[in-house]
Formats: structure tokens, C-alpha cells, sequence
């Protein structure tokens, strides 16, 4: 029952923020707080040692009986870790907007809620029809953050972003539905179930359709590239909460994605595939960063920079080993942390500078010093300064993938070098040089609370990460013993 | 007949005789308008359609039986005919405001839209070209009145009842001639019999006769369904006629013709050898495959909200074809399901505009949607909820329609036309998420007249919505009732 109050607060608390907004639009700001926060706790309480599968609580209930498809509902370590993330980067994304957001207030808090409500569903889901439903179901309230609160060309992200999104998502509908029939052929009776779908034998070319099927819209999501051109958009024209939410959770869902469902549902196909993805993301990781080293929008830089950081996702996770495979699920976190903070503090740039041109910020970090050490210390964190949770992440990555496919892992090494040269760059075009002339308001305590939460995380992923491993590892094992994978 | 074959006739009964009802009360009238007797029509209309959607619900469960030669009821016309009569019913009592804010007598409307459902009712459980011919034309001859009803439209729906009556004339034209032929070459006009006919073989020297005559009727048939390349009609029509007629003419008048080509199919899937029904298969897979592309690219371009749902249309009715076409034991299912779900949309997005809509200036174009999310908020997320089923969104009967349509297609290894239905899908995102984008943006400062909404409208549009999103959210109770009377 846990599992499904874990989605259904957020949406009520969506539906909650709406009306109030538009009587006080401080309501609806607390509205949205509350409901994550009794969230959070909830998802807290689930917190404890993994049952057999690895599952920490199920739910099951029947939906459409005819067809096999049902509620289902599954809470290991993996989702776990991600539903904390997306519950924390969530209520900081609703402190992040508390002066950016100023129309709407109560259908914006509704749109982020029911957003972060789809997201919550696909880190649970068990049923790949559901799985379908939640997956698309977090993309509209995602098209109106962008398409109402967003930037000067906020209308043709939106449709570009929901186009791309859309049109790879039908084609993982019409891979479910396959592997679907393929289930009834076999067995004789309809399901949907995970659980059943794992153990269904295919002839190896379906397989391989089936499971590209699959891969397209995970690939959109993450993105790979080829792509990933929506994202740019989508990302810089996005408001502060809405990048946060697309860099730091929507991202997430393909990476995770691939691993609970493309990997384990065609693990053969998998592995004829496998050197295919992992050059990709070795020539995501370099491409990225390369564009994020050419970029003067500030919001866009760091957008390329998920580019590149996903890349590594996605080679740790074709490599398919435990070392890459926990390094993944470190990055995923680390990344949806430390890029959510520079979109927090390119939001709160533009709404003291209203630009996020680098050729126009420039020798701001005396004028706002607070910023300027946040600043200083997120894009260490990006380019992965050891302490800091993002090294620990792309070195397990590469030591993971060193041994199944040194090639693109030397490849994907360089891409550590590139971004030290785009994340010090970035610093030092906005915050180096002679003083701004500008009277700029420095982080306010709201702000500095926001960017503080996400710091100290960084640091403890960076310092400490064996909790984190120890509630993933029982996960990261019953997946990696499915796929059959190299312990 | 025995003793309970009334009873399956009572929907079609009550329907015919609240027409005429409805053609008394505008002969006591006289020549002026008068506010009294149309609320009288209206009342009418609204209780004989309910009485006759309550009484072919109270039948449905009964076995199939056969009344006269032309008609056949079954699980099929059950389904179909609820649906012909709840479409009418909701497409009834959208229009109330619509017309009550005439200048002009409307009473003959009413009388019209009930013999065009007589029509349409007729034809769901007709399985004898007879039957087809009378049913489709009761529905078409309504329909010539009804597009060109309302006088304050002007010369557009003028326009729109003059193409409509060639088009519709020709088609039907074609209909009689194709069923001329049919019966020239294989000597019998029921379904099933001359299906049996036909695979057992044609007399040689009439293989052409019958070709040529199978082929025309399909043309009335496409052209009924609006399926390309028959659907040249449709844009000008959904344009010029008045608003709730439009809702009327792309739900009521689709649903018979579903309910005869099910049979139709039906009928040549169970013929002896497969290979005979191959070519009608290989054609209605064509106008499906050409009405999904064509309908979706050329609803790209429109900038009128009526022109665009009447392309989305013909690709819709591309898609059920592909459900049709699945076979199997899914395949009908998924067809009749799938009218239901566009049906309750359709009228959904039509309602809308019929509200907001006035004769002399309807809300056509989409300037006049800009800003209604800040202006009249409930509308808006009705017609968004329309909008969001027919592209298919979850949370919609459309999302299910589509999921059930697809895993049908899949089955029946349709798999180049899944292909067409899932590009023709993307392509109709685009100009779908344009009206929702048009509705949220900021709105003008001077805006269009705020029309009320209307006690029965209200009611009407509140109940479509919640069986769209119950359909969207908890689909299996549907599933369950299709089952069952489409058997299987």
C-alpha cells in the first residue's frame, strides 16, 4: 500500500496546489512542500533489508484482468536510491522556484507535482504496460513547465521535446506489446507481469527488434547521442525547476530504464548490442563535452555537460559488470545533483542578471562571493574532483568497463580531461576578471539552503558512498544474475 | 414472429415515432418561432432517445435473432446501437443552447437528427444490402437537411449541404449500382449467403461483374466513413455545418457503417478458403493505410479547429480500420471498442466547440481558442482532455483504444500497417498539441463572447468526460461487456 500512497501524494498534492494557488500563491508553494516532504518520509520508512528478489516491498492489484495487465508495483535498493533523489531534487526544485515562479503559481506546483508523480511510477512500476502509461504519463505536465514558464523560445522546445519523446515512447509501446504476444504464444494466457516477460524465450532477431524497440525511447531519454537534440533545448529553455527536474530525474528514467527492463528482458540481444552502446556513449561522453566547451548560454553549457556525464551511464551500464553497474547508479545520483545546482545557480544568475550569456556575465565573483564559491564548488564537482561524488562514479565506471571493453573506456577516460576545461571555463568567464560593476544581490538563505543540501550530499557520495552501495548492491545483484552478466 | 421479436425492435420503435412526434410539434407551431414548442422538440428528442437507449439496453443480452430478412440482431448491433443512440443522445443535448440561441424555428432539427438515428440505428443490425441501402439512405437524406439547417450559417453551410448532397448523391449512386451487380452475378442480397456465394466460386464470364460490384459498394461504404480517397467531402462539411451537426455527422452517421463492414469483414474472414476474402482485405488495407497518412499530413496544414478534427477524423477511421482488419478474436473487439472511445472524444471536442460556438460566427478558427485555459478553464481541460484521447495520451480512453488497437494489429500480423499507424500517430501529436498550446497561451485582451454554458450541455459534457477518463483509468468493466457480447 506504501508503494502507492507513494505515487498518489504527490498527485494529490498536485491537485491540491492548483485550487490554492489561485487564492494565495503561497499555499500551493506549501501545498507541494508538504506532500513531498510526507513523501520523502514515507519513502524513508521503507528504508530496511531486501526481501528475496531483492524487493523491499511489492503491490500487486488487477487492472485490465482480460489482457494480464495489473498494478504492479516493486521497490528494490535501485528504486529506492532513485526515489529518494527525485523526491529531494523535487522539494528543492519547488524551493529553487519560490521567487522565479510568479504566474500560475498553482498550476505550475501542479504540473511539477504530477511530473515527479510519473517519475515516482516508472522507479516502481512492474507492469510494462503500466510502466508505458507512467512513462508517458510524466511527459505533459513536463511539456506545459516548458511551454508555460520557460525562455524565449519556449513553445518550439516543448513540441520538439515532446515529439522526440513521444514518437521513441510509441515505439517502445509497440516493443512491449510484442514481447506481450509473445508471452500469450508461449504460455497461453495474457501478462504483462515483469516478472513473467523475464523468462520469455525469443527467437534472436525478434529479440533484437523488440529490444531496440526498447533502447529508442530510453535513448531519447538519456540521452545518446544522435538523439539527444531536443535536450539542449528543452534543458535552456526550461524554467530553474523544470531543468532541475529534466537534467537531475527525467534523464534518470531512460538510464534506468535500460537497466531494469532492455538489459534483463533481452539479455542476449543485450550483448550482441552491447559493444554498439558502449561506443556510443564513449563518443557521448567526448561529444558532449565538446560541445559544452563551445556553448555561450550557460544553461545550454550545462545541459551538453549531461551529455557527456550520460555517456559514462551508459557505458557503465553495457558493460554490464558490478563495478560499472555501481558506479551508474552513483553517477545517476551525483549527476542529478551537481548539474541540478548549476541549473539553480543559472537560474538565479538570469533572475539577477537576465541573461545567461557568457560574454556578458563577467568578474562576478566579487560581487557575489557566496555564489561565486557554490559556483566554484558544483563545477568541481562536474568535472569530477576526487572527495566529490561524481569521481567516485566515473571511476568505478571505467573500472567496470576497463575489463569488458578497454577501447571506448580509454575513449570515455578522456572525457574527464574536457571537462575540466569546460566546468573551469565556465568559471572562470562568469566569475574571474575585473569586478562587475553591477549591485547584485548575493545567494539569499533560501538559496543558500537549496545549494547547501545538494553540497553536503556530493560530499558524503564523495566520502562515504558504502551506504549508498550497500542498499543497491542486493539490487544491482539479482539484475546482473538475470542478464547473466560478469560479477 | 414470435412473440419477443417486438421487443428487439423497440429502440429502432420508439426512435421513428419521437421523430414524428417532434414533426407534430412543429405543424402546431404554425410559421413563427416559438420558444415553446422547440423546448417541446427538445424534450422530446431527449426523452425518446433516452427511452431508446434504456430499451436497446434492456435487449442487448438476448440471443441473436433474425427480424425479416434484413435485420439481424446480435452482440454486434447491441454494442453499435447503444453507442448510435448515446452519441445521439449527447450530440442532443449539447445542441440545446446552441439552437435555443436561433432566431429562427428549430424544431425540424430535432425531427431530422432522430430520423438520421433511426437511420443509423437501422443500419447496425442490418446484414442485407437491402438493408444497408435503407438504412443508409434514411441516415443520408436526414443529413442533406441537417448540414444545411441552420439559415444564419449563410452561404458556407449552404456551400457544405450542396457538396455534401452531389458527393453523397454520387456515392449512393454508386451503392445501388454495386448492389445491382452483386445480385446480377451471384442472385442473392444477404450477407452471408452471397459471401458463400462468392467463395464457392463466381459463374465464370461474371468475375468482372462481381469485382465491379463489390468494389462500389465499398465506395459507398468509404465514402460514408470518410476514408481516403473518398473523403473529399469531409473538411467543407465539418466546416459549414453548424456545430452540433457536425458532432452528429462524425459520430451517429460512422457508427451504422462500422456495424455493417464488421459484418462485412466478419462474413469474408469465415469464408471456407482465406485466400477468396484476400482481396478485399488487400483493399481495405490500402484506404486504411491512405486514409491514416493522408488524413494526418493534411490535418497539419489547418488552421480551423472543425477542418482539423474532420482530417483527424479520416485518419481515425483509418485506424479502426486497422483494428477491423486484425481479425482474430481481438481484432473486433478492438475496432468496437475503439468507435466507442473516438466516439466519446469526438463528441467531447465537438461539444466544446459547440458551446463556444454562435451561428453566425462559430469557433472555428484557432485564434479563438488562445487563452481559453485562463479564460473558461473547464472548457479548456475538457476540450485538452479530447484532444490528449485522440493523440493517444494515458489517462484517456484514447491511450487504451490505441494500446488494445495495437496489441489487435500486432496479432493479426498487420505489422506494415502498424508501421503507417504509428508515423500517422507522431505526425497527429504535432497538430494536437497545437490546439492545447494555442489554449494555454496568454490571452488577448479583448476576447471572444463568453457564451453560458447551459444546464443540458453542462450535463452532457460532464458525463462524456468521466467516460473518457474511466475508460482511460480503469478500462477492464469495458473490456468485460465487449467480451461478452461480441462473444469470442
Amino acid at each position: 500500500m506504501k508503494l502507492v500512497a507513494l505515487v498518489l501524494v504527490p498527485l494529490l498534492g498536485g491537485l491540491l496546489a492548483w485550487p490554492l494557488g489561485r487564492r494565495r500563491t503561497e499555499w500551493a508553494r506549501i501545498a507541494a512542500v508538504l506532500a513531498l516532504g510526507v513523501d520523502l518520509a514515507l519513502a524513508l520508512s521503507l528504508l530496511g533489508p531486501a526481501g528475496p528478489g531483492g524487493w523491499l516491498a511489492t503491490f500487486e492489484l488487477p487492472w485490465i484482468p482480460s489482457l494480464g495487465i495489473g498494478l504492479r508495483l516493486g521497490l528494490d535498493g535501485l528504486s529506492l536510491v532513485l526515489v529518494l533523489l527525485t523526491l529531494l531534487v523535487g522539494l528543492l526544485a519547488v524551493f529553487a522556484s519560490w521567487s522565479e515562479i510568479r504566474e500560475r503559481v498553482g498550476f505550475f506546483h501542479f504540473n511539477l507535482c504530477w511530473v515527479l508523480a510519473g517519475i515516482l511510477g516508472v522507479f516502481l512500476a512492474l507492469d510494462l504496460v503500466l510502466f508505458y502509461f507512467l512513462w508517458e504519463l510524466m511527459l505533459v505536465p513536463m511539456v506545459f513547465l516548458i511551454a508555460l514558464w520557460g525562455h524565449e523560445r519556449k513553445t518550439y522546445a516543448a513540441i520538439k521535446f515532446f515529439l522526440y519523446t513521444q514518437a521513441s515512447g510509441l515505439l517502445m509501446l509497440l516493443a512491449i506489446l510484442g514481447l506481450g504476444l509473445a508471452h500469450q504464444r508461449a504460455a497461453g494466457s495474457w501478462s504483462f507481469a515483469y516478472g513473467d516477460l523475464l523468462g520469455v524465450s525469443l527467437e534472436p532477431t525478434l529479440a533484437l527488434w523488440l529490444m531496440l524497440g526498447f533502447f529508442a525511447a530510453f535513448a531519447v531519454k538519456l540521452p545518446v547521442v544522435v538523439l539527444h537534440t531536443w535536450l539542449p533545448d528543452a534543458h535552456s529553455q526550461a524554467p530553474t525547476a523544470g531543468s532541475m527536474v529534466l537534467a537531475a530525474l527525467l534523464l534518470k528514467t531512460g538510464a534506468y530504464g535500460l537497466l531494469r527492463f532492455a538489459i534483463p528482458l533481452f539479455p542476449d540481444a543485450s550483448v550482441r548490442f552491447a559493444p554498439v552502446a558502449m561506443v556510443l556513449g564513449a563518443i557521448g561522453v567526448i561529444y558532449g563535452a565538446v560541445l559544452a566547451f563551445a556553448q555561450t548560454d550557460l544553461k545550454r553549457l550545462v545541459a551538453y555537460t549531461s551529455v557527456s556525464h550520460l555517456g559514462f551511464v551508459l557505458l557503465g551500464i553495457y558493460a554490464w559488470t558490478s563495478f560499472s553497474l555501481t558506479g551508474t547508479v552513483l553517477q545517476m545520483v551525483a549527476h542529478g545533483l551537481s548539474t541540478g545546482a548549476l541549473f539553480v545557480l543559472a537560474g538565479a544568475l538570469y533572475e539577477r542578471t537576465h541573461t545567461r550569456d557568457l560574454e556578458r556575465l563577467r568578474g562576478l565573483a566579487p560581487v557575489v562571493p557566496r555564489m561565486g564559491a557554490a559556483a566554484l564548488f558544483f563545477a568541481l564537482a562536474s568535472l569530477g574532483l576526487p572527495g566529490l561524488g561524481n569521481f567516485v562514479a566515473e571511476f568505478l565506471v571505467l573500472v567496470g568497463a576497463w575489463e569488458v571493453r578497454p577501447i571506448p573506456t580509454t575513449i570515455a577516460a578522456l572525457g574527464l580531461v574536457a571537462a575540466t576545461l569546460y566546468s573551469l571555463r565556465f568559471f572562470q568567464r562568469a566569475f574571474h576578471g575585473p569586478a562587475a560593476e553591477a549591485e547584485l544581490a548575493d545567494l539569499r538563505p533560501r538559496e543558500l539552503t537549496v545549494l547547501g543540501a545538494m553540497g553536503v550530499a556530493l560530499l558524503w557520495l564523495g566520502l562515504a558512498p558504502q551506504p549508498l552501495f550497500e542498499v543497491v548492491a542486493p539490487a544491482l545483484d539479482v539484475l546482473l544474475r538475470t542478464a547473466g552478466g560478469t560479477p | 414472429m414470435s412473440g419477443e421479436t417486438p421487443m428487439v425492435l423497440l429502440p429502432l420503435g420508439i426512435t421513428a415515432a419521437s421523430a414524428l412526434a417532434v414533426m407534430l410539434a412543429a405543424a402546431v407551431r404554425g410559421p413563427t418561432p416559438r420558444a415553446a414548442t422547440g423546448r417541446a422538440a427538445e424534450a422530446l428528442s431527449v426523452l425518446g432517445l433516452a427511452a431508446a437507449l434504456g430499451s436497446q439496453l434492456a435487449v442487448a443480452g438476448a440471443a441473436p435473432r433474425r427480424v425479416t430478412p434484413l435485420f439481424v440482431f446480435d452482440g454486434v448491433s447491441s454494442i453499435l446501437g447503444a453507442v448510435v443512440l448515446a452519441s445521439a443522445l449527447a450530440v442532443v443535448l449539447l445542441a440545446s443552447a446552441y439552437l435555443r440561441r436561433l432566431d429562427e424555428p428549430w424544431e425540424e432539427i430535432y425531427a431530422l437528427l432522430l430520423l438520421g438515428t433511426a437511420g443509423a440505428l437501422a443500419l447496425t443490425s442490418s446484414d442485407h444490402l437491402v438493408g444497408l441501402v435503407l438504412g443508409l439512405e434514411t441516415l443520408s437524406v436526414s443529413l442533406y437537411g441537417l448540414v444545411a439547417s441552420v439559415r444564419t450559417r449563410g452561404d458556407e453551410a449552404l456551400e457544405a449541404a450542396m457538396k455534401y448532397l452531389v458527393l453523397a448523391g454520387a456515392a449512393s449512386a454508386f451503392l445501388l449500382f454495386g448492389v445491382a451487380l452483386l445480385y446480377a452475378s451471384v442472385g442473392t442480397l444477404e450477407l452471408p449467403a452471397l459471401t458463400a456465394e462468392l467463395s464457392a466460386g463466381t459463374p465464370a464470364g461474371s468475375e468482372l461483374v462481381t469485382v465491379a460490384g463489390l468494389a462500389f459498394v465499398l465506395v459507398g461504404i468509404g465514402f460514408k466513413l470518410a476514408l481516403v480517397p473518398f473523403h473529399l467531402w469531409t473538411p467543407d462539411v465539418y466546416q459549414g455545418a453548424p456545430a452540433p451537426i457536425t458532432a452528429f455527422v462524425a459520430t451517429v452517421s460512422k457508427g451504422g457503417v462500422v456495424a455493417f463492414l464488421l459484418r462485412l469483414v466478419a462474413a469474408a474472414g469465415a469464408v471456407a478458403r482465406p485466400e477468396d476474402g484476400e482481396g478485399l482485405f488487400v483493399v481495405l488495407a490500402l484506404l486504411a493505410g491512405a486514409s491514416i497518412l493522408v488524413g494526418n499530413l493534411l490535418a497539419l496544414l489547418q488552421r480551423d479547429v472543425k477542418r482539423l478534427l474532420a482530417y483527424s477524423s479520416i485518419a481515425h477511421l483509418g485506424y479502426l480500420l486497422v483494428a477491423l482488419l486484425a481479425g482474430g478474436e481481438l481484432g473486433p473487439r478492438a475496432a468496437v471498442f475503439y468507435l466507442i472511445a473516438y466516439a466519446v472524444t469526438i463528441l467531447l471536442a465537438f461539444g466544446v466547440v459547440t458551446i463556444l460556438s454562435r451561428a453566425e460566427q462559430e469557433a472555428g478558427d484557432l485564434d479563438a481558442y488562445r487563452g481559453l485555459f485562463w479564460r473558461r478553464p473547464i472548457l479548456a481541460s475538457a476540450m485538452a482532455a479530447a484532444v490528449f484521447s485522440l493523440a493517444g495520451i494515458p489517462l484517456t480512453a484514447g491511450f487504451v483504444a490505441k494500446l488494445y488497437l495495437l496489441l489487435a494489429a500486432l496479432d493479426g500480423s498487420r505489422f506494415g500497417l502498424v508501421g503507417i499507424l504509428v508515423v500517422g500517430s507522431v505526425l497527429g501529436l504535432y497538430y494536437y498539441l497545437r490546439v492545447v498550446v494555442a489554449m494555454l497561451a496568454t490571452p488577448e485582451p479583448e476576447t471572444a463572447a463568453s457564451e453560458p454554458v447551459g444546464a443540458s450541455g453542462g450535463v452532457a459534457l460532464a458525463g462524456l468526460g468521466a467516460v473518457l477518463i474511466w475508460i482511460g483509468v480503469a478500462p477492464s468493466a469495458w473490456l468485460r461487456i465487449l467480451g461478452i457480447w461480441l462473444g469470442g
